[in-house]
């Protein structure tokens, strides 16, 4: 199991070291210091071996965090292990920075006592850790609170303590998709997926039990075998999903069996759900970028955007970014929508539009200009990307219902005020990971261009939509409207 | 403290604080003490008391971090203190703090196995496997399951059916990481039988949605592992199958690091079970923002997944990946593309065409890894894409690497006939010998002789100067060594250095980069764990006791296997891909001699062969020339042809058994048994055999050898229907399972009763032999004298008529050249193999026989048999209704008179 963790600035010094075995020797610190974060290539391999000592590490901004084994440990596990104690850390102080970790030292030794115990991850839910790990000192306790802590640590339900008391219940849901769009250079579309998760903010009291549904094809395909009439109507709405995970709330040999979501939810927003689907996707935009070169310091480029869906629907803030080569030296660019811009700290142009009907098509067109370079080292071409928000999934997923009971409480979904679907939260953080790859091959009729060596002909790839869903529902319990 | 400053001088003063009530301060204070106290033993024994103390207090938070602390205090003294309060901490009423407890367990075990064994901790440890709290269960199965591990014989972990479902009953419960703990311990149990297999899968498959990746790995990982005992028929094995597939894709949706771990594994499963993914290809079509290592994986999974139905997309895929900018990576993808052309036979032309497109880029490192996996191409498709060889001699001057300049030389003296300049550019090489790797000169070395060979007129004086370079001045004794055998072959016959130096090279194999079958099932097991990420077995890098133990997968139970009929498996289910990894003989040889370079796996080969190089030389009196001073192509001396010639020889023609050969007692000649099948091409099975009749009944012996690492079994063998519808008369009946280089000999009866088709040429056979690996296919040509019945003597007036009757045109005249017996010998001994003399004259100093034979369908066949006694060709005159069956009757003849 885990021998001991450590935690790096981007120095290499030392922040938080804990060891829990015997065979990591203090010389590990500093074996991983040397070997991984001042060493001269890139880092080859997320776990590294060094003298039969086993270093796995992630890098949060700065901030390098190592697990050190000298056994054949679980090396998914200590991964996951990593990540949640990201997680826990971001939960009890922000943002993980240097500064942060050296204010909330004796927290994080606390903490990493309670959550690793000889190696062995132990309960990692926030919610249950701040019951009896705070900041504030240790308030004194009741036996009753006591043993309630305790039952909760261990117990089945650990992601959430008993007693939460709202005055308003209240429920939402977003579902947020990404396309991602595999194309050939001829334009084919090779393959595309969505991906998506479910995240909810619950703010409800007591130990609500909910089951959340969906079009999921399979589900709605047995209870068309019930009742014959539903299949006609239903079967065309459904999506087959390929896969799903759950949040660990959600009761698997449940789904296994029935197919159905059901859960207690953590208190406050989680992911209660990821899924993947490959089937009839909507592609909500098509990217169409020409690229042509002028003479070795020039480029002209030229993007069209078309958008695909129904013209009584309307796109958000569409965000296209167009990468540009790092020896720019200054980019003129005319647009007939939006506002575009090119931003030299991130090579690329930016253009933004605020809204987009369906049906419609918007182009941008800019000059780039180069500097004469000899460097040999090549421009890696990133693909175009671009955000946007349209007000239904890609994935053609819906949400049919949402119940909530609450057996001693007793409020439930009946008391449902508003149903809202066409709210929008804010978009998904960070760019889109994802592609969508168009390989422009050059005109090899443009002289320029026979004169460059072949292998630094110019390629452009566009890069995927990152659309989303929203859809938030409300639960009252005393009745109080809300919207 | 914690970042490396001696703070140990303030020791007492802090054990001082250690009553606090301050739950925050106690907690920094026991931070301190397992810090220190290993290093103050002494000034330790003072905390004893509040530790007791806490262990008492009414807060079970209080009372678990006592005990936990405790645990970790690595000094002998305390941990005697600690066995009374960790006693009543395991049959705490408070949950929390048995689960603490029991990590504590683990923890005391590590420092003192004695004590915990004495104590009676470890039963203890075993009952709280039945605890009511699930997060107790988790943590007592991982603390069983540590100490288990550093005590492999104990019988610790004695799972069975009752605690197994225990064990999945908390699974449903327990946190995640409690769920990765039972999920890990149940992979370590081996069920029954396949029913109990199939429920236990049954329970753990929710588990694959589960957000943890570490759940899902450790669950593929148990189903991965009792999959084996299910059968294949079972409905059930083919829905566990797809649902496999979902999860491990999703996979590569989660954070890279995991990815990575993720990707590892995969490599693993889609070695061992390719059906699984076949169908996935486009996930690891790779990210343009993936990190390298992810980027890197992915390719590798793709090459394993290239099949005919994807491999136009792979191959586009590949070509942009090797425009991209990573150098690691662009390496990898045209290496790729080497493989692809060598695994999917369809694509290699066009493999061949993006490699030249790719080394049309003059880009450095793209053109020699393309010559690289060229020469692999070139192996594996000899004599069909020669034509590519002018561009790649365009490009010599550029090459800097070893390997790619070894491929280079490897390519210019393999074809050395068909470059016209080969002779100058090898010489150009020759002119830096020395400061080549020992690789390039080896590889010149053996260039060079291959093109003296070709062309030995105009380049004597190039062999002379290598040779020289290669046993004088070279300190390198692999070098020296092979200088020294070709330079005797070559001065003692060169017809057989023809034979041994240009030999027809075994193919490659089509899969490299395998991981070899039982470390493949040893990390099956292994899934999830670091061993999957190293592909290695943990006893590789973990040190001491722990991980020595060897898993193994769970014998299959199920037995409708074994009856499965050759003819049929192929379009079945596919069969668990184990490909022979080790080279054959074949391999062996080449290798020894003109190979190095040889396909990507062979290794361990490379050391053998020089060690046997070194024996032969020493016993062929390679001293003696050294002493001579290495006296060029003069005088070798005596011994060395012999030991030398008989080596070499008779593995080139496997030879070996001409020796050892099968006595024949009474009946007809029986050949040498020659390979039928070579293990390269059957996974590691290699038969040989040969035919013969004895008293009535025809046989087919056949060794086996088992030239792979595993041990093979349920073998069977069928026929092909054939010209004169020979079948097995017995099932092959191989009684014990043939474990690694182990051999068995069998003669298997055969009969004429089989159903009957004309082959081509008539005396083909084609055979399957099927063992617990897959099915293979040979063919092999019988003599047709197996056929010859014992009732072939016709009578004389018989003979006569039917000879007169039988038109002319039906006569076919052959000469049996060098044969010296004379006619009384040739009729004995024709008479063995059932061709029997009618009648003998003497006409003008010649003897005429006149011989009859009969076929087991019935066919006579007529000869007339003219040996005149100065001449030692015969004239053989056949006559048959059936006159096809004529060229292999002389064939018999000729084998028979001349053995």
């Amino acid at each position: 199991m885990i021998g001991g963790l450590f935690i790096y600035n981007h120095k290499g010094e030392v922040l938080i070291s804990r060891v829990y075995r015997d065979d990591i020797g203090r010389n590990a610190v500093d074996a991983f210091r040397v070997n991984v974060i001042h060493a001269r290539q890139q880092v080859r391999s997320p776990v590294t071996n060094i003298a039969r000592t086993s270093f796995f590490h992630v890098k949060r901004s700065n901030i390098w965090l190592a697990a050190v084994t000298k056994q054949n440990v679980n090396a998914a596990m200590v991964f996951e292990f990593l990540y949640k104690m990201c997680d826990v850390m971001t939960a009890y102080f922000g943002k993980i920075s240097e500064e942060n970790i050296k204010n909330n030292f004796v927290l994080i030794y606390e903490l990493l006592d309670e959550i690793l115990d000889f190696g062995y991850p132990q309960n990692s839910e926030t919610g249950a850790l701040k019951t009896f790990i705070t900041q504030q000192g240790i308030k004194s306790q009741t036996k009753e609170e006591q043993s309630q802590i305790t039952s909760q640590v261990t117990g089945q339900i650990g992601w959430r303590r008993e007693g939460i008391k709202y005055r308003r219940n209240e429920l939402f849901l977003d579902v947020l998709e990404s396309v991602n769009l595999l194309m050939s250079p001829q334009g084919q579309v090779l393959s595309a997926h969505v991906s998506g998760r479910v995240v909810m903010k619950s703010y409800l009291s007591g130990m609500p039990e909910c089951k959340f549904g969906m079009n999921d094809k399979i589900v709605i395909e047995k209870q068309g075998k019930g009742t014959a009439d539903e299949t006609g109507k239903s079967g065309k709405q459904s999506i087959a999903i390929d896969d799903c995970t759950f949040h660990q709330c959600v009761r698997l040999s449940k789904f296994d069996s029935e197919r159905s979501i059901s859960f207690i939810p953590p208190d406050g927003e989680f992911e209660l759900m990821r899924y993947r689907t490959t089937k009839d996707i909507i592609l909500p935009f098509r990217v169409i970028p020409l690229v042509r070169e002028v003479g070795r310091t020039k480029l002209e480029v030229k993007v069209v955007i078309k958008s695909n869906f129904k013209p009584s629907l309307l796109a958000q803030k569409i965000e296209v970014r167009i990468p540009t080569p790092l020896n720019t030296s200054g980019v003129q660019v005319i647009c007939m929508k939006g506002k575009a811009k090119y931003k030299a700290s991130e090579n690329a142009i930016v253009w933004k539009i605020k809204r987009m009907a369906g049906m419609k098509e918007s182009q941008i067109s800019a000059e780039i200009e180069l500097l004469p370079t000899n460097d040999k080292k090549k421009w890696a071409r990133p693909p175009i990307s671009m955000n946007f928000e349209v007000p239904f999934a890609p994935s053609g997923l819906k949400v049919r219902y949402l119940k909530v009971f609450e057996p001693k409480l007793n409020y439930s979904d009946h008391d449902v005020i508003k149903w809202s679907s066409s709210t929008f939260r804010e978009n998904l953080p960070g760019p889109s990971t994802d592609r969508k790859t168009l390989w422009l091959t050059l005109g090899m009729d443009s002289p320029a261009c026979a004169q460059l060596p072949p292998m630094l002909q110019l390629k452009f790839r566009t890069q995927s939509c990152a659309g989303m869903l929203s859809a938030s529902c409300f639960l009252s319990q005393g009745g109080e409207g809300l919207v | 403290m914690t970042v490396g400053k001696d703070v140990s001088a303030l020791f007492p003063d802090v054990v001082n604080c250690m009553q606090t009530d301050n739950l925050e301060l106690k907690k920094l204070v026991y931070l301190y003490l397992m810090n220190y106290a290993k290093s103050q033993p002494d000034m330790a024994i003072m905390a004893v008391n509040t530790f007791v103390k806490d262990c008492e207090d009414p807060n079970p938070l209080i009372r678990a971090l006592a005990v936990r602390t405790m645990g970790c205090i690595r000094v002998d003294k305390i941990t005697e203190y600690l066995c009374e309060p960790l006693r009543k901490c395991l049959k705490d009423e408070d949950p929390y703090v048995r689960k603490t407890a029991a990590v504590c367990v683990a923890k005391l075990h590590d420092i003192n196995a004695q004590l915990v064994e004495d104590q009676g901790f470890l039963d203890t440890l075993k009952d709280l496997i039945s605890d009511s709290n699930p997060m107790v269960v988790a943590n007592a199965v991982a603390a069983l399951s540590e100490i288990a591990e550093s005590h492999p014989s104990s019988n610790l972990l004695d799972l069975n059916p009752q605690s197994i479902n225990k064990l999945l009953t908390a699974l449903n419960e327990c946190t995640e990481w409690g769920q990765i703990f039972i999920l890990d311990c149940l992979a370590n149990y081996m069920p029954k039988d396949d029913r109990e297999a199939q429920s236990i899968c049954e329970r753990v498959t929710p588990r694959l949605s589960h957000a943890n990746s570490a759940v899902v790995l450790s669950a593929v990982k148990v189903l991965m592992k009792f999959m084996e005992m299910l059968s294949k028929d079972l409905d059930y094995y083919g829905t566990l199958l797809k649902k496999l597939a979902p999860p491990l894709v999703t996979l590569l949706s989660a954070e890279p690091e995991l990815q990575y771990v993720a990707l590892r594994n995969i490599n693993l499963i889609v070695q061992k079970r390719p059906e699984i993914l076949k169908h996935e290809m486009k996930v690891f079509f790779v990210k343009y923002n993936d990190p390298i290592y992810v980027k890197l994986e992915k390719l590798d999974i793709m090459i394993r997944l290239a099949s005919q139905a994807n491999i136009a997309q792979v191959l586009a895929e590949l070509k942009e990946y090797a425009t991209e900018v990573d150098v690691d990576f662009v390496r990898k993808a045209v290496r790729a593309i080497g493989r692809c052309a060598i695994k999917v036979e369809q694509s290699a032309e066009r493999c061949v065409s993006t490699l030249l497109d790719l080394i049309q880029t003059k880009v450095n490192y793209v053109v020699q890894e393309a010559i690289v996996v060229i020469k692999d191409i070139f192996r594996k498709y000899p004599n069909k894409y020669e034509s590519v060889i002018a561009t790649l001699c365009e490009n010599l001057d550029s090459l800097d690497e070893p390997e790619a300049r070894a491929a280079m030389i490897w390519i210019v003296g393999e074809y050395a006939e068909r470059i016209d300049n080969a002779d100058e550019l090898l010489e150009s090489f020759l002119e830096g010998f020395h400061d080549e790797s020992t690789q390039v000169q080896l590889q010149l070395l053996t260039a060079i002789v291959k093109l003296f060979l070709k062309k030995p007129t105009e380049t004597q004086e190039l062999v002379q100067q290598v040779l020289s370079l290669a046993t004088q001045d070279s300190d390198n004794p692999d070098l020296r060594d092979r200088g020294y055998i070709y330079w005797r072959l070559l001065s003692t016959d060169p017809v057989a250095a023809k034979e041994v130096v240009l030999a027809e090279k075994p193919l490659i194999s089509e899969e490299t980069d395998l991981i070899e079958p039982t470390l493949l099932d040893e990390l099956i097991c292994y899934i999830g764990t670091l061993a999957s990420v190293y592909h290695k077995p943990p006893s590789a890098f973990v040190e001491g006791s722990r991980g020595v133990v060897h898993k193994s997968l769970p014998p299959r139970t199920g037995s409708s296997e074994s009856a499965e009929s050759p003819d049929t498996a192929p379009s079945g289910v596919q069969a668990p891909e184990q490909p022979a990894v080790i080279p054959t003989q074949g391999d062996l040889l080449g290798d020894l001699l003109n190979l190095d370079l040889g396909p990507p796996v062979s290794g361990p080969p490379m050391a053998t062969s020089s060690v046997q190089m070194g024996a032969v030389d020493l016993l062929g009196g390679g001293l003696d020339s050294l002493m001579g001073g290495g006296g060029g192509f003069a005088a070798p001396s005596a011994a060395a042809p012999a030991t030398l010639g008989a080596p070499l020889s008779s593995g080139l023609g496997d030879l070996f058994d001409l020796t050892g050969g099968v006595g024949t007692l009474s009946g007809s000649y029986v050949a040498p048994k020659t390979v039928w099948l070579p293990a390269m091409k059957a996974k590691g099975l290699e038969i040989s055999g040969t035919f013969s009749r004895q008293v009535g009944s025809i046989s087919m012996d056949l060794v086996l050898t088992n030239k792979a690492l595993q041990v093979m079994s349920d073998f069977a063998i069928q026929f092909n229907r054939n010209s004169f519808g020979l079948a097995p008369a017995a099932p092959l009946q191989v009684h014990a399972p043939l474990a690694p280089n182990q051999s068995v000999e069998i003669s298997l009866p055969l009969n004429t009763v089989g159903s009957v088709m004309k082959m081509d040429p008539l005396n083909n056979l084609q055979v399957a032999v099927k063992n617990n690996i897959d099915v293979f296919y040979f063919s092999t040509l019988y003599p047709l004298h197996i056929l010859f019945v014992e009732d072939g003597k016709m009578e004389r007036q018989m003979f006569l008529a039917t000879w007169k009757d039988i038109p002319n045109e039906n006569e076919a005249q052959f000469q049996i050249k060098d044969c010296s017996l004379n006619a009384d010998a040739v009729s004995s001994k024709l008479q063995g193999s059932n061709i029997f003399t009618i009648a003998k004259r003497n006409v003008e100093g010649q003897d005429m026989l006149y011989q009859s034979l009969k076929l087991t369908n019935g066919i006579w066949v007529l000869a007339e048999l003219r040996i005149q006694p100065s001449n030692p060709s015969f004239t053989l005159s056949l006559k048959c209704r059936a006159p096809e069956v004529a060229p292999y009757v002389f064939q018999a003849y000729e084998t028979v008179l001349k053995n």
